[in-house]
């Protein structure tokens, strides 16, 4: 972690750096992605093929990110929001339409993805999309074998279940620090409209999640990814590739962990982080040609088999690992798509409601 | 303000020759204007913006919020603004117990630390002052070393001390002090620890310069009339020690009262502190005006402490006249 820290201040600063000296005819595209989101390499291929030289940077959340985008000025040529954020932000006036005549590649994106990527930017007009995911349940087998005597986990009730996770209690359990994912997912096990923004669904939710909140240890949003992998916890609810990360990296260990990802089958939230351009990008020319690689069906599925989310791509799947492809958890088939939903994005005052909640939930008050 | 101080610092001239006196009033003037307009361009000018927009509404919008007293509509459109100015968002804060119950926790947590910092930097200070001349440039130099190393690599370390299965924990256990691994990373503890541990230099500093300055004859007279040595330190020493202690506390207790760092990576997630309702105000509801006045609170309650700070180096600067 402090590795990792040392490493993001110091591209920071040699992106301070790089765009100061960069200089007219020197072609740059300055990105700001999420933490651990891509095999360097394709970034490394990138400047080798165009000549444009990248200045990558990182962050670890949607709030950070959107409040550099309203902020103004931020400098980013190509950001990646989530759908639920960048819908809202195209509504503010972040993001300038793409000139889809510079994406010549966009034929290769997958129409089962565009469709529904389209409820957060209608007709695809300022996105496209990088990596999708589900936010479900990753578990150490072991652990919660000798704990609730079950093999393999398929509900949420193993969460949203007092009795169940006071069970796991104390091998350890960590969720997500964030409310637009958790809270659509408790309002889907308790069987109502997970884009309900009623009060009185919203409290039931807040009533579910505080029933368990003893059981919680840590609210966050990535320490969860070590925590698995090194077996200090033995439940996570999670981004999909961040647990096929830890339990890749638990594998590598051997240290006997075995780390499990499910897609509960009440269903689970489904989301997209989208690439788009700012409108007061400085380098609009070199932000298209960046996506425009990043559309090539053999350099996405090289992200993919890196970070092991399922991408927006159709063509890059001839180019994807087997075993990645083959893996419900990451593909899900038609009968899974159908139990997976989306969210929308809250208003201020629903946005208030749950920030609300969550604080209450966080700090158990 | 200025007046005031121009004044005083003009009176000891009273005898010079007029010119000469007009001269140096110019110059004490320019002189003075330059902290003014730190304080105007770094301090008053970021208040107010920050003020004007604790006034105004979210939006969804770049920025985030609507646009308040701007001069765009001429001085009529101006004023017609004022009229429609709203204190709604101070309001909405005294609605919710939540932003009143992390202030106080701010202030709590902040004040306990003050004390502890107190109580574990005052004998070093006191050390250090009663140290070897020749030795206390070096003492000084180790109090701030810590600083070469980026505060955030710092509170980093401290997690891997203070886990169950850190440093500590690993020291104890194998010395047989305790048989079980305590549980200190993630609580109130692991909060002050990092809080006493960052911010002692500012409690060491300004005790040791007091202390540095004393008198230590007046130790020997007390002893020399038969005054137990503790009964020295209260009467003579202490007191003596009074404005250091009283800067100290206040260097260590205000940056801790708006601390975001240090809870958030030590402390457990039942932690509240204003310093993390300010991030989620600001980052999660996006919603700039309510942090904003959040923010205006913040200083309002920090200010108390700084005037009574202000206040006691004044009377400090009248006594050693």
């Amino acid at each position: 972690m402090v590795r990792k820290l040392i490493a993001l201040s110091a591209a920071t600063a040699v992106a301070a750096v790089l765009s100061l000296s960069a200089s007219a005819q020197e072609r740059v595209v300055n990105v700001y992605n999420w933490s651990d989101y891509i095999d360097e390499s394709v970034i490394e291929e990138f400047t080798k093929e165009t000549g444009i030289k990248v200045v990558y940077d990182v962050f670890d959340s949607n709030e950070i990110l959107e409040t550099k985008l309203l902020a103004g000025g931020s400098g980013y040529d190509v950001v990646v929001p989530t759908g639920n954020f960048l819908a809202r932000q195209i509504q503010a006036g972040v993001f300038q339409k793409l000139d889809k005549s510079k994406l010549p590649n966009l034929v290769n994106m997958w129409d089962i993805v565009s469709e529904r990527t389209a409820k957060y930017d209608p007709g695809n007009e300022y996105s496209i999309n990088y990596m999708w995911g589900t936010v479900g349940i990753g578990y150490n087998q072991k652990k919660v074998q000798e704990a609730l005597g079950i093999d393999k986990i398929d509900s949420w009730d193993v969460f949203f279940n007092p009795e169940k996770l006071s069970k796991l209690a104390d091998c350890g359990v960590y969720i997500l620090d964030s409310p637009t994912d958790i809270f659509p997912t408790a309002l889907r096990y308790l069987g109502i409209d997970t884009e309900s923004t009623a009060p009185e669904d919203l409290a039931k939710a807040e009533e579910a999640l505080m029933k368990v909140r003893p059981y919680i240890r840590k609210f966050h949003s990535s320490e969860y990814i070590n925590a698995l992998a090194n077996g200090d916890i033995c439940l996570a609810i999670g981004w999909s590739g961040d647990v096929f990360q830890a339990r890749d990296r638990a594998a590598e260990a051997d240290q006997g962990v075995v780390v499990d990802y499910v897609v509960p089958k009440e269903g689970a939230e489904m989301w997209f982080d989208q690439l788009a351009i700012p409108a007061d990008a400085p380098h609009v020319e070199e932000a298209h040609e960046f996506l425009n690689f990043m559309m090539k069906p053999e350099v996405i599925a090289k992200a993919s088999n890196y970070i092991f989310y399922a991408n927006g791509n159709k063509a890059s799947q001839a180019f994807i690992d087997k075993e990645i492809l083959d893996d419900p958890a990451i593909f899900p088939d038609e009968a899974a798509l159908a139990t997976l939903f989306t969210v929308s994005p809250y208003d201020p005052k629903t946005q208030r409601v749950v920030t609300r909640a969550w604080t209450k939930i966080v700090t158990g008050q | 303000m200025t007046d005031a101080a121009l004044s005083v610092s003009a009176a000891p001239d009273a005898r010079s020759s007029l010119p000469v006196r007009a001269l140096r009033a110019v110059a004490s003037r320019l002189v003075i204007i330059v902290p003014y307009a730190w304080l105007l361009v770094f301090f008053l000018i970021p208040f107010v913006i920050v003020f004007k927009i604790s006034l105004s509404q979210t939006a969804i919008a770049m920025p985030p919020y609507t646009p308040v007293l701007g001069f765009g509509e001429g001085i009529g459109g101006f004023w017609s603004q004022l009229k429609e100015l709203s204190f709604e968002n101070y309001l909405w804060l005294t609605d919710d117990p939540l932003y009143f119950n992390a202030y106080l926790s701010s202030v709590w947590i902040a004040g306990i630390s003050t004390i502890l910092a107190l109580a574990v930097g005052y004998p070093i200070a006191y050390g250090m002052a009663r140290a070897p001349t020749a030795l206390r440039p070096t003492l000084l130099m180790l109090v701030i070393l810590p600083f070469w190393t980026s505060f955030l690599i710092r509170v980093y370390a401290w997690i891997g001390i203070l886990k169950p299965e850190g440093l500590l924990n690993q020291l104890l256990l194998s010395t047989g002090i305790i048989h079980q691994p305590l549980v200190i990373l993630n609580t109130h503890t692991a909060i002050f620890i990092g809080i006493v541990y960052s911010y002692l230099p500012f409690m060491i500093l300004p005790l040791y310069s007091s202390l540095e300055k004393m008198d230590y004859s007046l130790i020997e007279a007390a002893q020399d009339l038969g005054c137990p040595p503790t009964s020295a330190f209260w009467k003579i020493t202490f007191p003596l020690s009074l404005p250091g202690v009283i800067a100290g506390c206040m260097l260590v207790f205000i940056p801790a009262v708006g601390e975001f760092v240090i809870p958030d990576l030590l402390g457990g997630s039942q932690t509240l502190m204003i310093g993390r309702t300010l991030w989620n105000e600001f980052f999660a509801n996006r919603d700039w005006p309510v942090s904003s006045a959040v923010a205006v609170i913040l200083l309002l309650l920090l200010i108390v402490p700084i005037m009574i700070f202000q206040s006691a180096q004044a009377r400090a600067q009248e006594q050693s006249k």
